[in-house]
């Protein structure tokens, strides 16, 4: 429903700004799902970022850590890839990728660690210290790839490509990579973990009721949080990971087009459920693979699918905030 | 007699199944200072909540200088004349003294005259203040005095003061007493909320007690004693409810055993039980009675483990249950269904936990069983808590901390809001659990209830713990829990 309404707002924007709307949108379908090509290599390609990302927010949030980080512990899993990558090249790729990998998640958890220090030491909200160091890791890119890790002609803003046997395997005949079997592997594990077992219920309580969950006895609230910021940095620094190894094979500023925060609208679309953050990855992925296209064929500049992702996202929060303003208003105990 | 400067009459007022205010009655004469004195939830500061339009009544009427109004918002009783110290600070922490007080009474915002203003007010009254210190970095004692003075710039005639002295030193109490006695004099009226009852009697011309959200006595201070105040505050012994036998301390292996404990406040600023002694042995029930805020809340929580103590020894056997008071946001969590809550409290060695693993299945069926044999009412296990009523909340709290077998129970207010039944019904529990060798520390605010469920008593008086020897009388008790002092 809210798909349908994003797109009819597109359409009547660009019928109104002078374009052929029924061209840009079978220019924006074609690029997305047109061809089994643009499946795989488009749409799917971009979900893996959104969906691995989508998870960490989905672990954050669902312990009530509101983790606005995911970009910058996106990079920071990249240029830790970058770098393991570059440096991995003697070794067999059964040790290289798993290193890339490994090296990203723990810079991604690595990148959190101030924010998490701050929020239990100072209780410095996590929201603010996240996203204040999205710009750090920024800074910090572009610090690597004009300086130590530039590539070795010193012309380009960028890094050499990483070793080949670092690079992760790709499906024949498309770009689509290894890592989408990650991303869902990596949702069906952490739809377990909420689901069945005593970790991810007393995460989940602690996201519903802190106070609660620590009186109980048995649950340390801190630690908990602490530990699903933790785990939400090293998914989105895995994702930082899995672009450079199976995508981009080398760090560059703008690497991701703000995967960080569309991976937060992924997970809340699928209300930070693990399985339906699969749909909603590829779906968010699809509207920037088909704005790609559109951009190409109807000439219509990519930012307006953006207009669509903006328009699914509010009609979902709203309907959303709908429901939380009802629930504030149920009765409160008495207050003596 | 003159017009009463305010007047409520046959108030009252629900919260959700609560029935916080019962037909209560209220007559503040201008010029006099009067104390409203009642337990814990008796109503208070709901009652004045209403007269300063916080709260909107049900049913009854306020009349302010003998005119009937309706009082919507604070800003109408503002208007009135009616003014309100809460407990806690009402300013704006980034602002001065000074442009508190001028956005709280409507004044121009000049500067230098501003201040001049506000200091000249301060002393004018007796509170002086400094016009350009930070509202936020004020003490406790000054955050207070500038709502008074607040509430003073808008022309308050009628000044409500929720439990002021509570936050206050002795000293710093006097002089705030004072004051009010002096406004009082000039013509203006101040309503004294406190569960202090010398306080009351010292100070207050006259007094009204609630009880259970009824006016139960109102009469001049200097005929009155502390007794029939104490009588009116604590009630008579409820019918239905039996008074349990008392029992001198007993001889079986000590369960709890504390000394010398030392306990922070929940807040973690400054120390709410100091020097404590106790020890509950197996099969024991002790009541901790005590005035709200004297540090019973954290004796409780240290001896169940949920605070730790600064000093001391604290020796108690486990498994501990722990029922604490506010089911809603501490027993149990709403949103959550009830399988979802008995999970909560379950650890490693439970049927339903395989290393790590929920078994939701199992947990539902044991869940079912829980419901069954306390007569929870509830849909199923499924069904989320906040579905349950009050009595059948706390009915699943008791069941999910009293079925993991605990050898000690630590209760806060384990009946509060239930209906008659459902409280016999949680006591006959909390008495069989003691049956069957448990040693049972409970803190009810009334103390008819306590009377009727513990075997021994101590009271907990301004952070110190006094036994309360056998053959106390109910009065002993009452007055011990008031002065602190034999």
């Amino acid at each position: 429903m809210a798909v349908v309404l994003g797109l009819a707002v597109l359409a009547a924007g660009l019928q109104l700004a002078g374009y052929n709307a029924s061209e840009a949108l079978g220019a924006l379908w074609n690029g997305a799902f047109g061809s089994w090509y643009a499946i795989s290599s488009a749409t799917l390609v971009r979900s893996v970022p959104l969906i691995i990302i989508g998870l960490g927010i989905a672990l954050a949030f669902r312990a009530g850590a509101l983790n606005i980080g995911a970009e910058g512990q996106f990079y920071a899993g990249a240029i830790a890839a970058t770098w393991v990558g570059l440096r991995l090249g003697a070794q067999p790729s059964w040790i290289a990728i798993p290193g890339v990998l490994v090296a990203a998640a723990l810079a991604g958890a690595m990148w959190v660690a101030l924010p998490i220090w701050l929020k239990l030491r100072f209780s410095v909200l996590e929201v603010i210290s996240t996203l204040l160091l999205n710009f750090v890791a920024e800074a910090l890119v572009s610090l690597m790839v004009q300086g130590p890790l530039q590539e070795h002609q010193h012309i380009y803003p960028q890094s050499d490509s990483i070793a080949a046997v670092a690079r992760l395997p790709l499906l024949p005949g498309t770009r689509l990579h290894a890592g989408f079997l990650l991303a869902l592997v990596g949702a069906v594990v952490l739809w377990y973990i909420f689901a069945r077992t005593l970790w991810g219920f007393r995460l989940r309580a602690v996201g519903v009721s802190p106070r609660a969950a620590e009186i109980s006895g048995r649950i340390d609230s801190r630690r908990m949080i602490a530990l699903a910021l933790a785990g939400s940095g090293a998914l989105a620094g895995l994702a930082g990971g899995v672009e450079v190894s199976g995508v981009s094979y080398a760090l560059f500023q703008n690497l991701s087009p703000g995967y960080g925060f569309s991976g937060i609208a992924v997970a809340l679309l699928a209300r930070l459920h693990p399985l339906g953050i699969i749909a909603t990855g590829i779906l968010l992925g699809a509207l920037e693979a088909g704005a790609s296209g559109m951009q190409r064929d109807a000439g219509v500049p990519a930012v307006a699918a953006y207009v669509v992702e903006a328009v699914v996202i509010l009609v979902v929060l709203l309907v959303d905030t709908g429901r939380l303003v009802g629930q504030d208003r149920t009765p409160r105990t008495a207050e003596p | 007699m003159s017009v009463p400067a305010l007047e409520l009459a046959g108030i009252h007022k629900h919260f959700g199944s609560v029935h916080a205010l019962r037909g209560a009655d209220f007559v503040l004469q201008a010029g006099e200072l009067h104390a409203l004195l009642g337990e814990n939830g008796a109503g208070k500061t709901t009652l004045m909540r209403v007269a300063y339009g916080l709260v909107r009544p049900e049913a009854g009427r306020v009349l302010v200088n003998g005119v009937a109004r309706v009082v919507p918002s604070p800003r109408t009783a503002r208007r009135l004349g009616i003014g309100m110290v809460h407990q806690h600070s009402t300013s704006i922490p980034a602002l001065t003294v000074a442009e508190n007080v001028a956005l709280s009474a409507g004044w121009p915002v000049r500067p230098g005259k501003l201040q001049d203003r506000v200091q000249a007010l301060g002393e004018q009254v007796g509170l002086p203040l400094d016009p350009k210190a930070y509202a936020g970095r004020l003490t406790v004692a000054l955050k207070q005095r500038l709502e008074i003075v607040k509430a003073l710039a808008s022309d308050a005639r009628i000044l409500l003061l929720d439990e002021p002295t509570s936050v206050l030193t002795p000293g710093e109490s006097e002089d705030l007493l004072r004051v009010m006695r002096r406004f009082a004099q000039s013509g203006g009226a101040a309503v004294l909320i406190t569960h202090k009852l010398d306080e009351a009697l010292q100070v207050a011309d006259r007094v009204t007690v609630l009880r259970q959200g009824q006016t139960v006595l109102s009469g001049v201070t200097s005929s009155l004693s502390q007794a029939p105040l104490a009588e009116a505050m604590l009630g008579q012994t409820a019918p239905g409810l039996i008074t349990a036998p008392r029992r001198p301390a007993g001889s079986g292996e000590s369960l709890i055993r504390a000394e010398a404990l030392e306990v922070p406040r929940e807040s973690g600023y400054g120390i709410a039980v100091r020097h404590a002694s106790l020890l509950v042995t197996e099969g024991e029930i002790v009541g901790v009675a005590a005035v709200e805020g004297n540090g019973q809340r954290e004796l409780l929580r240290a001896v169940a483990g949920r605070l730790l103590p600064l000093r001391g020894k604290l020796e108690v056997a486990k498994p501990i249950a722990f029922i604490p008071e506010d089911r809603t946001t501490e027993g149990l969590i709403p949103e959550l269904s009830l399988a979802e809550n008995v999970v909560l409290a379950s650890d490693h060695g439970d049927p339903w936990l395989r290393r790590g693993r929920v078994d939701w299945r199992l947990a539902r069926e044991h869940t079912a069983e829980l419901l069954r044999e306390y007569e929870v009412v509830a849909s199923g296990p499924s069904a989320p808590a906040a579905s349950l009523s009050g009595g059948n909340q706390q009915k699943l709290v008791l069941a999910r901390e009293l079925s993991r077998r605990p050898r000690v129970i630590v209760a806060e207010n384990p009946t509060r809001g239930l209906d008659l039944r459902a409280t016999m019904a949680i006591h006959s529990r909390l008495r069989d659990a003691a049956g069957q060798g448990a040693a049972v520390l409970v803190h009810c605010s009334d103390l008819d209830e306590l009377l009727s469920l513990a075997e021994r008593y101590v009271v907990v008086a301004r952070g110190a713990l006094l036994e309360v020897p056998p053959e106390a009388s109910r009065y002993d008790i009452g007055e011990l829990m008031v002065t602190g002092a034999r």
